[in-house]
């Protein structure tokens, strides 16, 4: 019976996440009416989260070529070098990885802003002047963050293939020939390719900002429950990219 | 006003996104590399065995990219692979008996397929088919014609049949990547 | 002013609410008047913001029932609620201000969300709201920007926004200084007398309350301890009641909140 309980308790959480989801999803055509609420939280938790996804999206194609050519160079296969990059950053660092960064730079903010604003009574005190939280509060920033996923997971292979990251060393540092870097990417990459990379960056970008808006609202009203719930958001959120990477991959293989 | 900027910045923010899915799907996935069906043709032709062969593979010409592979189907009679390509529309001059072979980009590399041109006059056209191919080599199907050759000559030592087959298949899925369409 | 029940906008009936094990109100009937100031005085911890936030429908009881105007607020649809909250503003004693938003949005917040009011109009509204609580000059601050006590009047002037037909007010006299503490006296008394009003004032500041209230309820433990007119409370034969007006520590309202063990024992446990 005791031994039970954690596994009730869990149970009973993901149940209350769902049900929570349902009643955001109910809210979100009368939130859509609001766009401009959205786009404030469009800017709070894209535009916001560009500078560390430019950055890390031009390491990672960096750190991609440099070892991906040591590697394929033994074998003659220097020009395979793009392929190489542009296949890891589009199947799979490029959702993962925009996916860890984003929960830790803006489901965390989303996280312990919902918290504190229930810590001070401020979606109390809207629940009396008859504004339902979920609708003005909960469902933009929900919605801005299955906007921002997709477009953020863009940038950062954009980054890390072309711009400043594979291309840079490959091409400019290490001198595989510009035509061949392109050309080997395009013969091994199809429009399938970047469809799947959006399709798993909009299913991160659903799992993220449900597990953070979640734990922000569920958040016990003190400092600690808001500090509990910014951690919980970013354990759980790491956890459910990984699973759900490991599903997804599993899927788009067939 | 403060929110004039933000909308601002929130539109930069969704442009730069949306350039990036443009960049990735025509740069990385090249859906531009052919133009579109008003600027190339379709031709098609039967092979055995199409082994690796992918849609989006490409079709070369003396190692020049043409083409490439938009479809791969049955044949329904013949149970032969069925392969569609598109050629570009500024290669209308290629001999209508030139030859098809699958051939292998490196040791690694992706199967594509290699274009030797006949000496026909008759240029390809939209709908063209071509008679001459050759298929793709199966590394399996190889090893297995070596040891019955092998078997055939030796019969006594089929044990023995394993080293020396081996480097000549090696060599045999070699040729085509260093020797390409000539 | 006397105690005539003509007209109770809100009944409360054998109200039982309990947090877990801990029993906040083991059955009491309350009744507000239309148009009244009414005070409902207790220490703290007795439950007093409980039982507003249970007016308001944000809690439901565990037995009895409230009546806002004759409408049960807990058998009500969720728009139903919304559409009866619109119709009675809670002061939170944290203000509850939204903290992303300057005092004027705060203000203008209720206006923007249930009316299609012109810009200019709410502007006008605003500004009006802001004028009597004194913090017109405060519009563009934010609420990080503004003490504890201004930030309870912005509150004061965000309920009042959309005219509600009553106001509850939780401890609305905490960290108001002298002169504010009069203005904001007058101000309720004037909502009260210009608009009609009602209002409910949550508070364990007894004096100054006493001076505004047309009527008092004195809880304590779970039950009404006594109510009446504010003369009638300050004669009340009963010893809590007048150990909570005079203040004293000791006597029937134990100053310390309720133990299972005895101080002694908590002591000696420790030693073992
Ligand atoms: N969310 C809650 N969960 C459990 N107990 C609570 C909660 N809120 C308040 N309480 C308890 O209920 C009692 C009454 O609280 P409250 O209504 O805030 O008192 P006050 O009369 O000071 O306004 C307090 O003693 C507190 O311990
Ligand atoms: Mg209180």
């Amino acid at each position: 019976m005791s031994f039970l309980t954690p596994a009730a308790e869990g149970l009973r959480g993901l149940g209350r996440a769902s049900l929570f989801l349902l009643t955001i999803l109910a809210t979100i055509p009368g939130a859509l009416l609001r766009p401009r609420l959205i786009v404030q939280q469009i800017y709070s938790v894209g535009n916001l989260s560009l500078i560390i996804i430019i950055i890390s999206g031009s390491f990672i194609g960096m750190v991609l070529a440099l070892q991906g050519y040591r590697t394929l160079v033994n074998f003659g296969a220097a020009s395979s070098l793009g392929v190489l990059v542009a296949l890891s950053i589009v199947r799979e660092l490029g959702p993962v990885v925009t996916g860890l960064l984003f929960a830790g730079r803006a489901g965390t903010a989303l996280a312990a802003e919902i918290g504190l604003m229930k810590a001070t009574d401020q979606l109390a005190g809207m629940e009396m002047m008859a504004v339902d939280p979920i609708k003005r509060v909960i469902a933009p920033r929900f919605i801005a963050g299955l906007i921002a996923m997709p477009l953020l997971v863009s940038i950062f292979s954009m980054m890390a293939i072309g711009v400043a990251g594979g291309h840079a060393i490959g091409v400019e540092l290490l001198g595989v020939d510009d035509g061949s870097y392109w050309s080997q990417i395009n013969q091994a990459m199809h429009g399938g390719d970047i469809c799947d990379m959006l399709i798993k960056a909009s299913v991160f970008g659903l799992a993220i900002s449900w597990i953070a808006v979640y734990q922000g609202y569920h958040a016990a009203p003190t400092s600690e429950g808001v500090s509990r719930a910014t951690t919980s958001t970013v354990v759980v959120s790491s956890l459910a990219i990984l699973a759900l990477d490991f599903v997804l991959t599993a899927f788009m293989f067939r | 006003m403060q929110s004039r900027s933000l909308e601002l910045l929130v539109g930069f923010f969704v442009s730069l996104g949306i350039a990036a899915v443009f960049v990735l799907t025509f740069r990385v996935a090249s859906l531009d590399s052919v133009g579109d069906s008003g600027s190339s043709y379709k031709i098609t032709a039967k092979f055995e065995n199409t082994g690796s062969l992918a849609r989006g593979a490409s079709v070369k010409l003396s190692g020049v990219r043409i083409g490439r592979v938009r479809d791969i189907g049955i044949d329904p009679e013949t149970f032969q692979a069925v392969v569609t390509m598109e050629i570009d529309g500024s290669r209308n001059n290629i001999p209508g008996d030139s030859n098809l072979k699958i051939l292998t980009s490196g040791l690694l590399g992706e199967q594509y397929i290699g274009l030797e041109p006949g000496g026909d006059p008759e240029p390809l056209k939209n709908g063209s088919e071509i008679a001459f191919t050759q298929s793709a080599l199966v590394l399996e199907n190889l090893i297995g014609q070596f040891l019955t050759s092998f078997t055939q000559k030796e019969p006594s030592a089929a044990k023995k049949s394993e080293e020396p087959a081996e480097p000549k298949a090696d060599r045999k899925i070699d040729g085509p990547g260093t020797a390409p369409a000539k | 002013m006397n105690t005539v029940i003509s007209d109770t906008l809100v009944r409360v009936r054998s109200l039982r609410f309990a947090f877990g094990p801990r029993v906040i109100y083991d059955g009491i009937d309350i009744d507000i008047m239309r148009g009244k100031v009414t005070a409902i005085l207790g220490p703290s911890g007795t439950g007093k913001t409980t039982l507003l936030r249970l007016i308001g429908g944000q809690w439901k009881p565990d037995a009895g029932s409230i009546e806002f105007d004759g409408i049960n607020v807990h058998q009500q649809s969720r728009s139903e609620l919304f559409e009866l909250r619109k119709r009675m503003g809670l002061l939170f004693q944290s203000g509850a201000l939204l903290t992303d938003l300057t005092v004027f949005e705060n203000v203008a917040f209720p206006l923007r969300e249930h009316t299609r009011f012109p810009e200019s109009m709410i502007r006008d509204l605003v500004l009006m709201k802001l004028e009597a609580v004194g913090l017109r000059g405060a519009a563009d601050l934010y609420p990080g920007q503004i003490s504890g006590g201004m930030g309870r009047r912005v509150a004061l002037a965000r309920a009042i926004a959309l005219e509600p037909d009553m106001i509850m007010y939780d401890e609305p006299f905490t960290g108001q200084d002298p002169i504010s503490m009069g203005v904001l006296i007058r101000l309720i008394q004037g909502l009260n007398q210009s608009l009609g009003l009602t209002s409910v004032i949550v508070t364990h500041d007894v004096e100054d309350v006493l001076k505004i209230a047309d009527y008092v309820y004195v809880v304590s433990g779970g039950k009404v301890l006594d109510h009446g007119s504010p003369d009638q409370i300050r004669n009340s034969k009963s010893a809590l009641v007048r150990q909570f007006l005079n203040g004293e520590a000791d006597g029937p309202v134990s100053f310390h909140y309720k133990s299972a063990t005895t101080y002694e024992q908590d002591l000696m446990a420790g030693r073992a």
